[in-house]
């Protein structure tokens, strides 16, 4: 892309091919000759890992799409059959569903590099606004995308997005009635957001061409923001960035895996494992992290159509950044206030971020109108200010000797990071506030679960007592319809023989039909066959409980959790906590109490619990000692039967998980080795270089 | 990318029998995908929703005119937050009427706002009295 090419193959069928479409060259002289500054940082090889996460999404959303239905009925049910039926299904899910929030994070870096380094500025001004072209496609796509599984925060996500534009006065109305093919998010909308969200991936394929072509004329920007000179400012792009940019995928990949494998919930929402109902709304309802810091600017605002113009300006602004910063310097390193207030911006992002998760009373709203003017001020105020006042310490005169001047001494950003520091203190103390505020329930206690950590397992007698009082107790009320009798023999699961599972299927009845003469009939049950409903159909089993329909225990573990809070949500990255849902479903079955206590006053027809959100619960206490005979010599205990039957409902939510993790184990193995491949590579080949 | 003929056609009126709403209870109904909440007001609801200065109210509207005249006791509203689309719960808030849970709107005994970010008061879906204790909406 950079000029006319002297490249000639030395194959000759390569070279007819070179005489008619010259595509080698092309190659040639884009990745191999073409030159790159040799001061380049790690930050740099985040284009890389955008293309390999781009590359990713396509590979497996194709995938995924050949075993889904668009269908507002069957798409959450072809998602959970996908994860269990599809060879390696679970795999390719979450590498699509972590690979968005991956993408993104690249993305942030990415950007932030840029706005660091000044890569914006002349002559880089359309390849910036490119760059932002393609944010805003992906920003839709990965909406669109969250809206297919058809859970309860895809359809509420879709409705309060969709809603945004009713906002635009006069035209707002028709437009929203246009985007879903209906009067309300439907199926129509559905369909519709899968067709665009398999075709915008390819839109920003488009884009990113242009977004190369244009860095390839204009030549990569480095960290000391002078550009190339000479020859002995730059290395050839292959090996040496090639190299590079490995290195930096592989270390990337690590990060993906810890997702895929062991965190696949981490960053989801665990509403969207509840079915789409467009009666009830969830009563949070929060889009993905991503979109967060946009989240909380457009709820900061009072008014409806001044918080939506907010939001979109917010991203919008950056298409502007080349001219209201005029600072002739590009590279932060060289400007002592434009680095502290880009750290404040970095700062100001994540609280925003963090804003958007909370509930939008009290002290959050006025925190999030302050932290709104400050991302505002930034650019409108900050950056041109600075291009005005800033004197900015001089520049190297090429990038050989920025390369050779190179010392180890480095400035810290001292006043930045005190703010950043204060910042997460006060974080902090808001959010112990909130915990105390947060009087609906009691944190359930912590358990130790066999299938917990990187190397964790299900107890094989555990599942089969849990078994055992699923049928007797829960089943009375209970749905399992995402499990058939085959699971129980395979492997990961209560360790059962074929021959055992279709003993016990044939106690069931099931209904089929229509037979000859067009009636149904009950025969036994089959191993293929999923367990009967209790009830034919979510009216009679709300007719049958007082109104409250019994929720289907196949996904519960992973459909409820509760807040971790501030400083726990990051420790548990570190240690794969996992288990909110499972602590929960325990913390319900053992917490219930005969008497209320003083000050709580329980409905007609519901009972007292500690660990139910609200405390009034329509189930009543389903548990008792000695209710259910082990024949193992387990204890018969509430504790005992709340612990068996919490490690089954695990395994039917996620019965692929111990494949999970021994898969995770051995790519994290082959990725280390990898990585340190790379690593030594890369040293020998920039050895001459530095 | 409008609505397809069958949308449409699936959204035609529906009529709805009120005799089994006994008084201070409410229904929902479904009508074009959307909750539509019947309240069978009582008379403390009416007089608090009446004895409202209209003028103070963020988007002023007279009871009388939300509801059908002669059939004062029947409010009927599209239950769908004027915010960002979530449901608001009947019988809750501070107003005797609707409390959106998503962000804290307040609609009063006559569906008006009264607190919270919401911009308008819940909408009155097209409908007619077929008879005293029918309605038809659409």
């Amino acid at each position: 892309m950079s000029g006319p090419s002297d490249y000639q193959p030395s194959n000759p069928a390569l070279q007819w091919i070179e005489r008619r479409l010259p595509i080698l060259g092309l190659v040639h002289s884009s990745f191999v000759i073409y030159p790159t500054p040799r001061n380049l940082n790690y930050w740099w090889t985040f284009g890389a890992i955008l293309s390999f996460m781009l590359g990713m999404q396509i590979l497996t959303g194709v995938i995924l799409a050949m075993h889904y239905t668009p269908h507002a009925d069957l798409a959450f049910k072809s998602v959970e059959l996908l994860v269990r039926d599809v060879n390696y299904g679970w795999l390719l899910r979450n590498m699509h569903a972590c690979g968005a929030s991956m993408f993104f994070f690249a993305v942030y870096v990415h950007m932030l590099r840029g706005l660091y380094y000044g890569s914006y500025k002349e002559p880089r001004e359309v390849l910036w606004i490119l760059g932002v072209i393609i944010y805003l496609l992906m920003m839709a796509t990965g909406f669109m995308g969250y809206v297919l599984p058809w859970g309860q925060m895809s359809f509420w996500g879709a409705t309060v997005i969709t809603n945004l534009f009713s906002a635009i006065p006069y035209v707002g109305e028709s437009i929203v009635t246009l985007l879903w093919g209906g009067y309300s998010v439907g199926n129509p909308t559905l369909n519709r957001f899968f067709s665009l969200h398999y075709l915008l991936p390819f839109l920003i394929a488009g884009v990113v061409v242009l977004h190369v072509w244009a860095l390839h004329v204009a030549g990569q920007n480095n960290p000391d923001g002078v550009e190339p000179k000479t020859e002995k400012d730059t290395v050839p792009f292959t090996p040496h960035a090639t190299i590079k940019d490995g290195f930096g995928v592989a270390c990337f990949m690590l990060l993906y895996a810890w997702f895929i494998f062991y965190m696949p919930n981490y960053l989801g929402d665990a509403d969207n494992y509840i079915p789409a109902n467009p009666g009830v709304t969830p009563p949070h309802i929060v889009p993905e992290w991503y979109y967060l810091p946009f989240y909380a600017i457009l709820r900061s605002i009072p008014n409806k159509l001044a918080g939506v113009i907010g939001m979109f300006s917010a991203i919008i602004i950056l298409c502007f950044l080349p001219w209201l910063d005029a600072a002739r310097t590009k590279s932060s390193k060289y400007r002592p206030l434009a680095k502290q207030f880009f750290w404040i911006f970095v700062a100001v992002c994540i609280l925003l971020g963090y804003l958007g998760a909370q509930p939008p009373e009290g002290i959050y709203v006025i925190a999030g109108r302050v932290l709104t003017f400050c991302y505002f001020a930034y650019f409108l105020i900050v950056l041109p200010l600075l291009a005005r006042i800033e004197k900015p310490r001089p520049v190297p005169n090429s990038i050989s000797d920025a390369v050779l001047a190179k010392t180890g001494s480095r400035s810290t950003p001292m006043v930045s990071t005190a703010i950043v520091l204060a910042l997460a203190g006060s974080l902090f103390a808001s959010s112990i506030d909130s915990a105390r505020a947060n009087e609906g329930s009691d944190k359930p206690p912590g358990n130790k679960w066999s299938f917990a950590g990187p190397f964790g397992k299900y107890d094989r007698g555990a599942l089969q007592r849990g078994l055992k009082v699923y049928k007797e107790v829960c089943a009375n009320c209970h749905g399992l319809s995402y499990i058939a009798f085959r699971n129980l023999a395979e492997a990961g699961g209560p360790g059962y023989s074929v021959a055992q599972a279709a003993a016990f299927a044939s106690d069931y009845k099931v209904k089929d039909g229509p037979n000859d003469t067009g009636d149904m009939f009950e025969r036994p049950g089959r191993p293929a066959d999923y367990f009967p409903s209790p009830f034919p159909n979510e009216q009679a089993a709300r007719a049958a409980n007082g109104g409250a329909a019994p929720p289907d225990l196949s996904l519960i573990t992973k459909a409820r959790s509760y807040g971790r809070g501030f400083p726990m949500f990051i420790v548990d990255f570190f240690t794969q906590y996992q288990e909110q849902g499972p602590d929960y479903v325990a913390a319900v079955l053992q917490g219930f109490e005969d008497k209320a206590p003083e000050g709580v006053t329980i409905p007609e027809g519901s009972y007292y619990n500690k660990y139910f959100p609200g405390h009034a619960i329509k189930m009543p206490k389903p548990l008792s000692d000695g209710q259910v005979t082990y024949d193992d010599g387990s204890p018969a205990t509430v504790a005992q039967y709340a612990k068996d039957v919490t490690t089954f409902l695990m395994w039917t939510a996620e019965p692929h998980m111990e494949s999970r993790k021994r898969l995770g184990a051995q790519v994290f193995v082959f990725l280390i080795i990898f990585a340190f491949l790379m690593y030594f590579t890369k040293k020998k080949v920039w050895a001459d270089s530095h | 990318m409008n609505p397809d003929a069958s949308t449409i056609a699936a959204g035609a009126p529906i009529e709805v029998d009120l005799s089994p709403v006994a008084e201070g209870q409410d229904i929902k109904v479904f009508w074009r995908g959307k909750p539509i909440y019947i309240s069978h007001r009582t008379k403390k609801q009416i007089d608090e929703a009446r004895a409202v200065n209209v003028a103070s109210l963020p988007d002023p509207q007279a009871d009388e005119a939300r509801v059908k005249s002669g059939h004062d006791q029947w409010l009927v509203v599209i239950g769908i937050c004027t915010h960002l689309g979530c449901i608001p719960i009947a019988h809750e808030g501070n107003y005797d009427g609707f409390f959106c849970p998503c962000h804290g709107s307040q609609y009063d005994s006559s569906g008006r706002i009264r607190q919270g970010p919401a911009p308008a008061n819940l909408p009155v879906p097209p409908y007619q009295f077929v008879s005293d204790t029918k309605i038809q909406i659409g």
